[in-house]
């Protein structure tokens, strides 16, 4: 998958009233890669050798190197901030990291080899109105290419309405 | 190794916090983050564009406190895990003002709890801390509680 569809786009403006439970959030398909991972090492700071180096992984008991559980975390605050729109608020929002998900290596410089494609999803559980503020809650997850959850959690944001 | 915990004793440095360090948000900090994970959105990049926005203006996305986390905060645990590996199990964030470029964030981190339980691969303690940031106007910014398993 090119790049520029990996990137997913911010949708137009969703409003509360567009919104019912059960409805979708805009999926977005993600591509962990080995060199993903060092940009987020240092894009976060987070240096841990169980990233990027295959000797320790293995003595830490996980195979190889695995992704940052803080990077599925930001891939699903992309999810939802790109769902929401510029006048949206991501007001809460939890998830857990329950599978080891592993990267795929890369094939050239830019574009990683064949392989898994994760898609972090979410569906409306909730909606209401408290005081002056229109409340969306959501069911959100990261999905691997076997269609297992492996960061499941919950996104509460504000949305503008229209009326 | 698992016999010498002695999780009272460890109990008893919750609340324990770290020296608060501060972080500066800028806008290069942002642009590197959001092209980390493959995020274009105009929002953390754009002025023209964010000015329009809820916000007026560009602001960091969501998931940049996890990595002004890793950078900025002490440690609030006053004893050295005890066992030889640690996962990150996840956490719960909660927002309440936008981080803009310029903020100076206060982070405290606080030992908040810490259970025990058997699980998979032996005894597997859960380590709970919380962060705080507040910015330079002394207005909350954004506080979460991280798990980290070690086991």
């Amino acid at each position: 998958m090119p790049l520029i569809e990996r990137q997913g786009k911010v949708e137009k403006q969703l409003y509360f009233e567009d919104v019912e439970v059960g409805s979708e959030v805009t999926p977005l398909a993600k591509v962990a890669t080995t060199q993903m991972l060092v940009r987020w090492a240092g894009a976060s700071g987070d240096f841990n050798p169980l990233h990027y180096d295959e000797t320790f992984a293995t003595s830490q008991g996980v195979g190889s190197p695995i992704v940052h559980g803080a990077l599925k975390r930001a891939w699903l605050g992309q999810l939802m901030t790109n769902w929401i729109g510029g006048q949206g608020f991501l007001k809460k929002f939890s998830c857990q990291y329950r599978g080891m998900d592993y990267p795929r290596k890369m094939k050239t410089m830019t574009e990683p080899e064949e392989g898994e494609t994760w898609w972090c999803k979410g569906t409306v559980t909730k909606k209401y109105v408290d005081g002056d503020q229109h409340i969306v809650e959501c069911d959100i997850w990261v999905e691997n290419g076997q269609g297992e959850k492996t960061t499941p959690g919950n996104a509460t944001v504000i949305l503008p309405s229209r009326a | 190794m698992a016999e010498q915990i002695n999780l009272d004793e460890m109990k008893k440095a919750i609340g324990t916090q770290s020296e608060p360090s501060t972080i500066e948000i800028e806008k290069g900090m942002i642009r590197k983050f959001a092209e980390a994970i493959e995020d274009p959105n105009p929002l953390w990049q754009d002025e023209q564009h964010a000015k329009k926005a809820r916000h007026g203006g560009i602001v960091a996305p969501p998931g940049l406190l996890m990595a002004v986390m890793m950078v900025g905060q002490g440690s609030p645990m006053p004893f050295r895990p005890p066992m030889p590996r640690i996962l990150d199990g996840g956490g719960e964030w909660e927002y309440f003002k936008p981080i803009r470029p310029g903020d100076v964030l206060t982070v405290v981190g606080k030992l908040y709890d810490i259970r025990e339980r058997e699980g998979r691969m032996g005894k597997m303690l859960f380590i709970v801390s919380e962060t705080t940031w507040t910015n330079q106007n002394n207005e909350l910014v954004a506080r979460a509680l991280g798990t980290l398993i070690n086991y």
